[in-house]
């Protein structure tokens, strides 16, 4: 039913949806007066409107600055920086700051504001009236996954991972067509950063912003980009492509250093299992017929019977043995459904699954938790060969759209 | 209320401060024996302040109790107007050197303790954890690491108790504690001159154990510490009600 | 039978023997002498602390923001204030007498030079305590530095401001018993009074422990309006 809701709430967002806009870096450099060589040097890039140019490299790389130049926090020394073909050096910086999403690690939600207050700062300089403020509040809530009673708290009696959504939400707010985020899940803990990045790539598919997204983690980069820039000391950016392209063709020796020896496992990181060609899962009901139901099992790669409700979703197992031996599919003394995954893990997710779980073939669960398929560690492992299959074209993000 | 210093009444005070310099010039033997004894009123008052309040803010910031008590004694006592308590002390116990006394170790106690508990309180928890891991004592811990790096903020007490102590005890000759305001208050038999002139050395008299102390702190500061000394300075004063703990709240995070 | 050793009776209409023999506290002496002389000095006493601490302010908070712009100066306004912080009460209200003679205007030029040390290190504090990342952020969304010092910076300090209004309010209320010196007002007169009449009690203890109390209210006062100022403190942490 939340599911009903929040898809209507999404098509009633894309009919009023800001156009993403289009970035361009051309030949930016920054120098600080007294450094001894650049900041940023000679740094040229095109994001395309919606979607997600993530800058990643070592400290002292420059990431932050070049960020730092969109919405003139600096400004730049050389070069030109354009939104939508305007420069952005033509723009007064406090209005240019308005019609661009900020969020920083450190979130600087104000304390003495309401929740509901951070999230108006912006609309409220923008001088919408107070209907609309409450409105977009209101939205931006639910956009974010926060109760509505929230609105009323302060920015201290939330948690670090609530109040992350809250400066998300606060740099949607006047629904600005760039966001620029600096490591924004980088002060919280591992778990609730998996957890938020989701979040933030389902929220990304719905409200296909230009965003782009300062790391120095290789793995959000390559979880998190549609583009990644590569930087290195002394502001060069090194190689600017797509995870795909990074991963399996690394410009230099730097960025195969800086994505690391594991590249290849990373490459399972862009794939989901639902990607996959998933080998049919042996199910049947209780009570079914146990011969016709034998064949399949011993056709499967699982060697096993996964017993299902009416909806599809796994009750237990029964090992063909035992199978063989009745007549209809029994209901009592099941093995337990034991290890499964979701279709949205990636394929290094799965393989890890696969791996602790003695190699046995993954079954695979699809959102509403009903067996959707197998897959085996064959296929998983085959996935590593950068030749075995190919690399994807566009890095998968199950959105239909994109294919389309 | 810059219109009321015109011209003509300043020619008036340049000749009333000549006045003043004067007094000074003719009655140094005076000014000395009475700055001598009010700085033996403050001196003693000071001193017993800080006999009771540096062991006891000590233990009380080393061991994180009692910082109730500790930090609102000098909330509640700030309030007690000093001829106020002068007044009171005349009242309770008439004329003479112990209810002038009495009045300035009440003065100089409040702040002393607080700023000793507050700057132990405080002193960096990790450092205190690292001194115990090396098997220091509970002694060795509060004389050779709490104490050396909570001294500039409790040098800073000193100095806002030596401030009250000192302009106090100016008023508490009216209780009969002797000292320079033994002239200030008697203007019938010093003349508008020796009052100014009791005024300026009195001022003095601050300024110099103000000097003194800053002094005396440079030198007894643990030079690692000495970098941020200016900033210790700054928020010694603000050790003021619930200053500490409010601006604690407001809270910034290291990036 | 009026001889009572050591003190010279107050001559203040009819007395009553506590009077006569200068008892610790007299309390029909005192109810008889709240409306003439205790109501009117706790009136003038907050008038004189009210303007005080209000001039004070201004210049208070106007140097702190010069300071907190320009950090140099802020040392040389620390400079100042401490100079003046230091000089005796009693020695600063005689030393301005020249100038502006025995009047509430002399007491006030001593009364708020001593505000301006503690209310100045408060406000510098509590401005300089704004979190770097809010005012990031603040920079961030486009608010300008007009906006960022009304709606952010100023009451994020509220606090520490609050702080220093109270030591300087607390600080010239007792100030204030030593300006009936230069200014006969306030609370301080019934006590000059008292000593010059052969140190009555009476009039000694009800006049100093009516200012603490005055002080003690005034406090709590500004207490309860930081807790109405500040209601994102109220709150229970997450």
């Amino acid at each position: 039913m939340s599911a009903d809701r929040s898809t209507a709430a999404v098509a009633a967002r894309r009919d009023e949806r800001t156009p993403a806009a289009t970035l361009e870096f051309d030949g930016v450099s920054k120098r600080y007066p007294g450094a001894s060589g650049p900041a940023l040097d000679n740094v040229s890039f095109t994001v395309p409107a919606g979607e997600v140019c993530v800058l990643v490299g070592p400290s002292g790389c420059g990431k932050t600055t070049a960020m730092r130049l969109v919405n003139r926090m600096i400004d730049l020394s050389d070069g030109d920086i354009r939104l939508d073909g305007d420069s952005v050096i033509s723009r007064d910086p406090t209005t240019l700051r308005r019609e661009i999403g900020y969020v920083i690690q450190q979130i600087g939600l104000f304390p003495h504001f309401t929740i509901a207050d951070n999230i108006a700062t912006v609309p409220k300089l923008l001088g919408w009236d107070k209907k609309r403020i409450q409105a977009r509040v209101a939205e931006l809530l639910e956009v974010v996954s926060l109760p509505p009673e929230m609105a009323k708290r302060y920015p201290r009696q939330l948690s670090g991972g609530q109040q992350q959504r809250v400066g998300v939400a606060r740099a949607l707010a006047a629904d600005p067509p760039l966001m620029l985020m600096d490591e924004p899940f980088g002060a919280i803990d591992p778990i609730t950063r998996d957890r938020l990045q989701d979040e933030f790539l389902r929220l990304q598919r719905e409200i296909r912003k230009t965003i782009v997204f300062v790391t120095h983690d290789i793995d959000e980069a390559i979880k998190m980009g549609d583009k990644i820039a590569i930087m290195r000391e002394g502001g060069h950016l090194v190689q600017f492509d797509s995870p795909a392209e990074i991963l399996t063709r690394p410009a230099d020796e730097f960025v195969a250093r800086f994505v690391g020896i594991d590249r290849a496992l990373k490459r399972l990181t862009l794939r989901r299992l639902h990607d996959l060609e998933m080998a049919p899962v042996p199910a049947a009901q209780v009570g079914d017929d146990a011969g016709p139901v034998y064949e399949r099992v011993a056709a499967s790669p699982l060697d096993e019977l996964i017993v299902v409700d009416g909806e599809g979703k796994p009750l237990g197992r029964v090992g063909a043995d035992r199978l063989q031996a009745e007549s209809r599919v029994p209901d009592s003394r099941l093995d337990p459904v034991g290890v499964t995954a979701p279709e949205t893990w990636t394929l290094r997710d799965g393989l890890a699954m696969v791996m602790t779980d003695g190699n046995r073939p993954l079954l695979v669960l699809d959102e509403a938790g009903r067996a959707a398929g197998v897959v085996t560690v064959e296929q998983l492992s085959g996935a590593l060969r950068p030749n075995g299959s190919p690399a994807p074209t566009v890095p998968e993000r199950g959105d239909p759209e994109v294919s389309a | 209320m810059t219109g009321v210093l015109s011209v003509p009444l300043l020619l008036a005070s340049a000749n009333d401060f000549s006045g003043a310099f004067k007094f000074i010039g003719n009655n140094p033997h005076l000014l000395l024996t009475l700055s001598g004894q009010q700085m033996v009123l403050s001196g003693a008052a000071i001193g017993a302040a800080m006999l009771f309040g540096v062991p006891l803010g000590l233990v009380l910031g080393h061991l994180h109790k009692g910082s109730f008590v500790a930090i609102n004694l000098s909330n509640v006592l700030r309030a007690v107007p000093s001829l106020g308590l002068l007044a009171i002390m005349l009242a309770l116990i008439s004329f003479g050197f112990l209810p002038a006394f009495i009045a300035m170790f009440v003065l100089a106690f409040p702040p002393i303790l607080t700023n000793v508990y507050v700057a132990v309180d405080g002193v960096d928890p990790q450092t205190v954890d690292s001194a115990r891991g090396m098997g220091m004592s509970p002694f060795g811990v509060a004389s050779r690491v709490e104490l050396p790096l909570a001294l500039p903020l409790i040098f800073a007490g000193l100095r806002t108790a030596a401030v009250f102590v000192i302009a106090s005890a100016t008023i508490a000759s009216v209780v009969g504690g002797n000292g320079l305001g033994n002239i200030i208050f008697n203007q019938p038999s010093y003349g508008l001159a020796g009052v100014l002139g009791a005024a300026i050395t009195v001022t003095i008299l601050s300024l110099l154990v103000q000097g003194v102390l800053l002094v005396a702190q440079r030198y007894l500061t643990p030079r690692g510490l000495r970098v941020t000394r200016a900033r210790g300075e700054a928020t010694a004063l603000s050790v003021a009600p619930g200053g500490a703990e409010n601006l604690l709240a407001a809270g910034t995070e290291p990036a | 039978m009026l001889a009572v050793p050591g003190a010279v009776l107050p001559n203040f209409g009819q007395t009553s023997s506590c009077v006569r023999n200068n008892g610790l506290f007299c309390w029909s002496w005192f109810s008889q002498h709240w409306s003439d002389t205790f109501g009117p000095a706790i009136g003038q006493h907050l008038v004189l602390t009210v303007i005080a601490v209000a001039i004070g302010f201004v210049i208070a908070m106007a140097a702190s923001l010069v300071a907190y712009r320009l950090p140099w100066a802020g040392a040389g306004f620390n400079v100042v204030f401490t100079l003046v912080f230091t000089i005796p009460s009693i020695a600063l209200f005689e030393l301005l007498v020249p100038a502006t003679g025995l009047t509430r205007t002399t007491a006030e030029i001593a009364l708020t030079s001593y505000t301006l040390l503690v209310m100045f290190a408060n406000f510098v504090t509590g401005l300089r305590g704004v979190s770097a990342d809010v005012l990031e952020a603040a920079e961030g969304m486009g608010l300008t530095r007009g906006q960022r010092l009304r709606r952010v910076e100023l009451p994020l300090a509220i606090p520490a401001i609050v702080a220093g209004i109270r030591v300087a309010t607390v600080t010239v209320i007792g100030l204030v018993v030593v300006a009936a010196y230069v200014d006969n007002e306030g609370l301080g007169v019934p006590i000059l009074q008292a000593i010059q009449n052969s140190s009555f009690k009476t009039e000694l203890i009800a006049a100093a422990v009516l200012a603490v109390l005055l002080a003690w209210a005034v406090d709590a006062l500004l207490v309860g309006s930081q807790w109405l100022l500040t209601p994102w403190l109220r709150s229970r942490r997450a």
